[in-house]
């Protein structure tokens, strides 16, 4: 399966060449080659789903995983070394499908929603970098190429947040996309270090195999700072995740990232790249399980806490892509929980086979919402969800889409997030009851500001809007096939029967739905919805009153618990007043002083040796013959001691 | 001894071949066919460089009852020697091409094709006359070469230096060779290999052969004729001087070291630690104040072979191919720059001042940005080749615990960015005093030479299947 190496090195090709070319071709020239460049990754990509699980199918039962390509970049020792890779199993495949697929669907709804902005080029070239470098990082063998193209994930993350880089707010939410995430990925690259210093090895296979048996015998016993070197390592490398996933507290990033392209959000931001801690915690799962276990408690603990934040804060959002980053945000912890309370084997790995499957249906379901959310925009100039309304009539293809997607992320049946999510609550239910019912209220919490969200864009009534009703109108048809598309997945993604692919152990197994879980679920989800219809439907002023009727509560959420503002404070206060301006004082006193005094020492020796230069050929000569006597001195003097 | 044995001398016989070529053809040829005697050499000498390349099954053996030999490695070495001279020469053809010259190109050819060959005896040798005779056949050609602008007093004055003070240093080695020949009584060097102990007259010997060796390498105190010499030769020249000739001068080095000298380790240890420390400090403090641009680049090639005894000091397999990667990578960055020197030489007259290339990002920015590119391989910049080179060579010194000599060298190193950095922003920040700018024209020859040697930049450093083969070569020797 050599050729899967192109489906890297394609969207490589393309980002080299868009961005060298730049704007001597045409826009729409460099948005076609982008497309069709994506076109061929997924076209690669299903072939090798189809390759994996039907042609070369199972050995013993077991979903081997299959290297079909390993080259050793850095030999610096025998002990130290990187590879560069493509590791298939199944997990990476359904990565690569997801991303593929969204990227492509993205691709062409780009091809409309971009139009005639300026800078398109620029747009598909980071594009293309995106994809290149995703695709890198789920198909990754060892922890350090990972690594690698996890950083580049950030880089075209942050190049694309500021994509509009004349905008002042766009700028800033991009250095906060990067620093914020950048600051996690050094935690990660600590637990790397640390890691392979105790087991000599990046490589996933090595890490994974027997049980974590590497792991929990050679770094057994090491304790650092009261706590056992596993547990740090495992959980510097889980900030890494975090700060990727947008867990709490290094969420706050995700909410600003928002200010980049639209579809941009919905593939970065929404489907692909924030779900990549979830993947690396997923790649690992097997030394958490068996070498880490309190951090994964740990994980469930935090991800409870993130889904529940990220679900009351959305409730109180008034900027559309807020609403669904924050949406975003919990739903990720969804995963993470599912990925905590997992175990290990056949039934017992259910959770971390749900887990899988939310992502899956997730990204097609959140991308529908962040692409409706970018028709929306694109037709009304404006971010804030009281500005709009009565839209349905004016687009309703948009509006059924979007409609489609709330009741799949809502978890309604038969659509595709009613599967996943009633697998997280049923594993949920099972093995951790106090997290199975804050879960539970999650649910109706998702249904409510969901539809909330829903019912002040497409119903309620029409306000006054910056442009002129003449003009609104359904989006064109390159935005609204993907919109097609991906509401179908949303409605059919449900059906895919994960349990045969993904699983703990890779070998397969059967679920099947739990209604007693599924009965409560949905009574939640009515209720959701009725609360929400009751008072956004119509025009009222209901939900003002119990605004008020909260009061600073209210207005505590509304402000996001004043996470960003704390954060603000830490990094003002903290650090820049009590660490960095010490150390600016160092550096520019002692340190700067000392090298200048070297420096200065240096030039002067310098021109004060240039006269020994003197084109003289006897004093050459002179100085040779004394070279040699000294060089006989020298020696002369070791064999005497020696 | 039969006939196939000939076979382990392909690539001197080769080159012999060519040099017999070019002088028939030099001397018989009608008069207006000397216009083709440039092409003909080149695309000559490059055809021999490609045949080099190709691995044949006779590669390592020896011949005439061992006062030859030759081995994989061997060969290696004298590709990438090749390599040097074919981009030097490519450089050297619109120097060539002027009025009062063009009579002159052939004996630049065979010159520097003669001294090549010398190169190639030192390198093979297996016996110590064959040695001198190499180093003599590669020195007294360079001569001619130093002095090949003789109408130019700067140029004359140079080869004058050159030979007076390569007749000294040939002097000192028969002087130290007779020492050797005396206490050993035998000029292979499969013989005096286990014969070779401490006694004083054979470390005598053994520093007289040396001394000579370091003036080829120009390692501090032997160094002084290097910037005159680098100043007034021609461009080309220098640039063969300080690749060329100092990378053949390495490898000897490293294979009598190795070969012949492995009992008295210890001697030759600490003597090389010494000067390296002692080049590399020197030449970094004397190219700090250079005006010219040639000096400067003969100062910084002193402070770079410093680096390259790191390498040799080791004593290692490692350490051999750290060495050898350097001079690859040396090469590379090296010929870059001196082909920007010719090609801004030529256009501004025969000016080699720093001042010169003040503003040329302004009006040559692809010349500008090669230069930047491959001063800061010189530097050991990452991602540039010169990066990797200098980190393996500091590796391996390492891991020998010579930690106080790369603790110099690390520092050093800093100083040297520093100085490199200078001629950078004088391409990039200084402004020219001229307000009109000159677009260099340039020739496809240079054009090779450039792009060449910018790939090499780039490539070698990341593609580590280069140090890979030249480890695997390494194994036979030490």
């Amino acid at each position: 399966m050599e050729y899967s190496s192109l489906i890297i090195i394609i969207p490589f090709v393309i980002f080299f060449l868009l961005g060298l070319l730049g704007k001597r071709i045409k826009s729409y020239l460099s948005g076609l080659i982008g497309t069709i460049g994506v076109g061929v990754c997924v076209v690669i990509a299903y072939v090798i789903f189809y390759q994996y699980f039907f042609k070369i199918g199972k050995t013993n039962k077991v979903w081997r995983e299959i290297i079909p390509l390993n080259f050793k970049w850095f030999h610096f020792t025998d002990k130290l070394q990187i590879d560069l890779g493509i590791l298939l199993d199944p997990i990476s495949i359904m990565m690569l499908v997801v991303i593929t697929t969204v990227s492509f669907i993205v691709h062409i709804y780009s091809l409309g929603y971009m139009r005639g902005e300026s800078g398109e080029q620029r747009y598909y070239a980071f594009l293309s970098l995106f994809v290149f470098s995703m695709l890198g990082l789920v198909l990754a063998t060892n922890i350090f190429q990972m690594y690698i193209f996890w950083e580049l994930v950030g880089v075209s993350s942050y190049l694309l947040i500021g994509f509009y880089y004349t905008r002042p707010m766009a700028v800033v939410a991009s250095k906060k996309a990067f620093i914020v995430t950048r600051f996690a990925d050094f935690g990660f690259l600590v637990g790397i270090l640390i890691l392979s210093y105790y087991t000599k090895t990046f490589n996933f296979n090595m890490l994974i195999k027997n049980n974590a048996a590497l792991v929990t015998t050679l770094m057994k016993g090491e304790v650092f700072c009261g706590l056992s070197v596993i547990t740090w390592v495992f959980a510097l490398i889980f900030i890494g995740a975090a700060g990727k996933s947008a867990i709490f507290p290094l969420h706050i990033w995700l909410p600003d990232a928002m200010e980049g392209p639209t579809p941009a959000s919905a593939l970065i931001h929404a489907a692909t790249m924030v779900v990549s801690g979830v993947y690396l915690i997923a790649r690992l799962f097997p030394v958490y399980f068996f070498a880490s276990h309190d951090v994964l408690k740990m994980i469930v603990f935090i991800g409870t806490f993130t889904a529940l934040f990220g679900s009351i804060v959305a409730i109180t959002q008034n900027d559309i892509k807020r609403v669904l980053a924050f949406s975003t945000i919990s739903q990720i912890s969804y995963m993470m929980v599912a990925i905590g309370i997992s175990g290990y084997g056949g039934c017992n790995g259910s959770a971390y086979m749900a887990s899988m499957f939310h992502l899956f249906t997730h990204a097609f379901f959140k991308s529908l919402l962040f692409l409706g959310a970018g028709s929306v925009i694109h037709l009304v100039h404006t971010n804030d969800i009281n500005n709009m309304g009565g839209l349905h009539k004016y687009m309703p293809v948009t509006s059924i889409s979007f409609f489609i997607a709330c009741l799949s992320i809502v978890g309604v049946p038969p659509f595709s997030g009613f599967y996943s999510k009633d697998e997280i609550l049923t594993a949920a239910f099972y093995t951790q009851p106090i997290v199975f019912w804050i879960l539970l209220i999650i649910v109706g919490l998702t249904s409510f500001y969901m539809f909330r969200l829903y019912f002040l864009v497409f119903w309620n009534h029409v306000k006054k809007l910056n442009v002129n009703y003449v003009e609104l109108h359904e989006s064109s048809i390159l935005m609204l096939v993907p919109l097609i598309v991906l509401s179908l997945f949303s409605v059919f993604g449900g059906l895919v029967p994960f349990s045969i692919f993904i699983s703990t152990d890779s070998m397969s197994f059967h679920t099947r739905i739990d209604w007693t879980v599924a009965f409560m679920s949905i009574i939640v989800i009515i209720i959701g919805i009725v609360s929400a219809t009751f008072l956004y439907l119509k025009k009222n002023d209901k939900s003002t009153k119990i605004a008020i009727f909260c009061g600073k509560f209210y207005k505590i959420v509304l402000h996001r618990f004043y996470l960003n503002e704390i954060w603000l404070w830490m990094t003002r206060i903290v650090i820049f007043k009590c660490i960095c301006i010490p150390i600016k004082w160092f550096d520019k006193h002692v340190i700067d002083n000392s090298i200048n005094e070297l420096g200065l020492i240096i030039q002067k020796i310098s021109f004060s040796i240039k006269l020994l230069q003197s084109g003289k050929l006897q004093f050459y000569i002179l100085i040779f013959l004394a070279g040699v006597i000294g060089l006989t001195a020298i020696s002369f003097i070791l064999l005497g001691v020696v | 001894m039969n006939f196939s044995n000939f076979l382990y001398i392909g690539q001197e016989v080769r080159l012999i071949i060519l040099l017999v070529i070019l002088f028939l053809y030099d001397i018989f040829s009608p008069k207006k066919w000397g216009i083709f005697f440039q092409k003909i050499a080149i695309i000559g000498f490059a055809i021999v460089t490609v045949c080099n390349f190709i691995p044949y099954y006779a590669m390592h053996g020896e011949i005439f009852g061992g006062i030859y030999m030759t081995s994989n490695l061997t060969s290696f070495v004298k590709n990438i020697l090749n390599v040097a001279t074919f981009l030097v020469f490519l450089q050297s053809n619109s120097w060539l091409s002027s009025k009062d010259r063009i009579l002159k190109q052939s004996e630049f050819y065979i010159i520097s094709l003669v001294s090549l060959f010398g190169m190639y005896l030192m390198i093979s040798a297996g016996n110590f006359m064959v040695l001198y005779v190499g180093i003599e056949m590669a020195s007294l050609p360079l001569a001619c070469l130093i002095a090949f602008d003789k109408n130019k007093k700067k140029s004359a004055k140079a080869g004058v230096k050159y030979i007076l003070i390569s007749a000294l240093s040939s002097s000192v080695m028969l002087f130290g060779l007779s020492f050797l020949y005396g206490t050993l009584e035998s000029f292979y060097f499969s013989d005096i290999v286990f014969n070779v102990n401490k006694d004083p007259l054979i470390i005598l010997g053994f520093i007289f052969f040396f001394s000579a060796l370091a003036f080829k390498l120009s390692l501090v105190p032997f160094h002084l004729w290097t910037a005159d010499v680098y100043e007034g030769a021609p461009t080309s020249i220098t640039a063969y001087l300080s690749v060329v000739s100092k990378g053949a001068a390495v490898f000897t080095l490293i294979f009598v070291l190795y070969k012949v000298f492995g009992n008295i380790e210890v001697i030759w240890r600490s003597i090389l630690s010494c000067l390296s420390v002692v080049t590399i400090i020197v030449g970094n403090l004397f190219a700090i104040h250079q005006s010219d641009i040639k000096r400067f680049f003969a100062f910084s090639s002193i402070s770079q072979v410093g680096y390259i005894l790191l390498g040799i000091i080791a004593g290692t397999v490692q350490g051999m191919t750290a060495t050898i990667f350097y001079v690859v990578v040396y090469l590379f960055s090296n010929l870059a720059i001196f082909g920007i020197i010719s090609i801004v030489e030529f256009i501004e007259n025969g000016d080699t001042r720093i001042k010169v290339f003040n503003g040329l990002y302004k009006s040559n920015p692809l010349l500008a940005f090669v230069m930047m590119v491959a001063i800061f391989s010189l530097g050991g910049i990452p991602p540039f080749a010169g990066f990797f080179s200098k980190f393996i060579i500091f590796m391996v010194a390492v891991e020998q615990k010579q930690y106080i000599l790369v603790f110099i060298a690390l520092l050093n190193t800093v100083i040297s960015i520093y100085y490199y950095l200078l001629i950078v922003k004088a391409m990039f920040l200084e402004k020219k005093e001229e307000i009109t700018f000159k677009k260099y024209k340039i020739n496809i020859y240079n054009w090779i030479n450039l792009t060449i040697c910018t790939v090499g930049i780039f490539i070698v450093g990341v593609f580590s299947a280069i140090y890979k083969y030249i480890e695997v070569l390494s194994f036979g020797i030490s």
